[in-house]
């Protein structure tokens, strides 16, 4: 229950800071992807349901408010969670080097899916300049985000594994 | 103990990615056949979300007028030196626009047209949000359903186009912006009243440009700096509101059709509050 409360409290907040503080600190137009970081980290953690179903509701917010239909971004974000899960198995919490590889590939993987589906369809053919102006800064940005989210996310996921070991 | 665990959390993944895959897509198909998946969906989100968003963004403004503050007073008096020297050319301007203006009222009373942009009905709002990926540029306002604003509405700030609802929750809103790569509008090119499609585009986004095409100008009257408006046969717009002007025209491969690209008249890096014109193009 702890930590359905605390996980639905760390989505919420990162969505509502994305869509506001994020947007203020923007370098060149461009925000990191914080749902992106919840949805990888709480997969590569927990395994692949915990991932699937965080990233569903993520996916979820995005599509209320942004997406054009509903289900879509929910969708990528449900493969994302999945993948990072079946990382579980190597995944130490002392190693920094998985988590920084699978945010920035998850991180890659949004961003070529959102291309192929959003823009390629539509006949926007010019990858390279999308890849230069806006995949690979919103990779950068969101890998030096990692280094400091990532950490608050695998201290409140450690307490809460600590807390159900003892109740 | 670990059969325990595997009891506990019978359903295997993959049967879980594939209940909720299957849920997105199902998720998918009812919002892009009907409106059924919206209505529960916004107002859920307007009261979880959209309150904190409101509290962020008034904090946000605060601290920005705080730093504005501190702008030194130098760069106020060079402002304000330029300013008057502005005053004085636009006095001239007004005088000359408000002779224009008296003729033109006389000429409208004869015609009886006065559909004005100032005639339309207006709801102001607050940005409160804006896109949380980088794709496109759609934002949030702080007026919903209860302030009677309904999909489709047109959304304005100053004098120029800003873009339409595309969403609506009981008490936010989402527009997709015009600069958005999503975005086409009919518009019009206000000296010569020729038609011409305008579209966003991420590419131009940077440099502060949108896109416009297909304009059919056999006689080359339409020039740099040219006015363009909504046009009259827009079925979503309202017709004559300025979307920006033109910045640069070229022919098309084709030799019939131009296009180019032009500077909306909004400043999008600064839209902290918009008017939505409660007014629909096809009246309900």
């Amino acid at each position: 229950m702890r930590r359905y409360l605390i996980v639905a409290i760390m989505i919420w907040a990162g969505f509502l800071l994305q869509s506001t503080v994020f947007r203020a600190i923007s370098i060149a137009g461009i925000v990191p992807n914080v749902l992106i970081i919840l949805t990888s980290s709480f997969g590569f953690m927990r395994g692949r349901k915990e991932g699937m179903v965080i990233g569903f509701f993520c996916g979820l917010l995005m599509d209320i408010f942004f997406g054009d239909i509903i289900g879509f971004y929910a969708l990528i974000f449900l493969f994302i969670g999945y993948i990072n899960g079946l990382f579980k198995a190597i995944f130490y919490p002392e190693d920094i080097k998985l988590p920084m590889i699978l945010i920035s590939a998850s991180e890659l993987m949004y961003c070529i899916f959102c291309y192929v589906f959003l823009f390629l369809l539509r006949g926007r053919m010019n990858f390279p300049y999308y890849l230069v102006h806006i995949i690979l800064p919103e990779i950068v940005y969101t890998t030096v985000a990692t280094l400091v989210i990532y950490r608050g996310i695998l201290y409140a996921n450690e307490w809460l594994e600590e807390y159900e070991k003892r109740s | 103990m670990a059969k325990n665990h595997r009891n506990k959390n019978s359903i295997p993944s993959r049967y879980v990615l594939l209940i909720l895959a299957v849920i997105c897509v199902i998720m998918m198909i009812l919002s892009f056949a009907t409106d059924i998946m919206s209505v529960p969906m916004n107002s859920a989100a307007g009261y979880i979300i959209v309150p904190f968003q409101k509290g962020i963004s008034r904090a946000g403004e605060w601290l920005y007028d705080r730093t504005n503050d501190l702008k030194t007073i130098k760069d106020l008096q060079k402002e304000n030196e330029e300013l008057k020297k502005q005053v004085d050319d636009l006095s001239i301007t007004v005088n000359d626009l408000q002779a224009d203006r008296y003729e033109l009222s006389e000429l409208r009373e004869l015609f009886a047209l006065d559909e004005r942009y100032s005639d339309y009905n207006k709801v102001g709002a607050r940005v409160i949000g804006k896109d949380a990926g980088n794709w496109f540029s759609t934002f949030i306002i702080d007026k919903g359903m209860n302030d009677g604003i309904s999909i489709d509405m047109n959304v304005m700030a100053g004098s120029g186009l800003v873009g339409i609802v595309t969403e609506v929750g009981p008490n936010w809103a989402s527009v997709k912006s015009i600069i958005d790569d999503d975005s086409n509008i009919s518009g019009m090119v206000m000296s010569s009243s020729d038609n011409l499609i305008v579209s966003g585009d991420l590419e131009l986004m940077k440099d502060g440009y949108i896109r416009f095409s297909q304009l059919t100008d056999k006689d080359n009257i339409v020039v740099r700096g040219d006015q363009i408006v909504t046009s009259t046969i827009s079925d979503k717009f309202l017709p004559n509101i300025t979307i920006g002007y033109i910045t640069e025209i070229n022919n098309d491969s084709n030799n019939l059709t131009k296009s180019g690209y032009m500077t909306p008249a909004v400043d999008f890096k600064h839209l902290n509050t918009v008017l939505v014109v409660t007014d629909l193009k096809q009246g309900k």
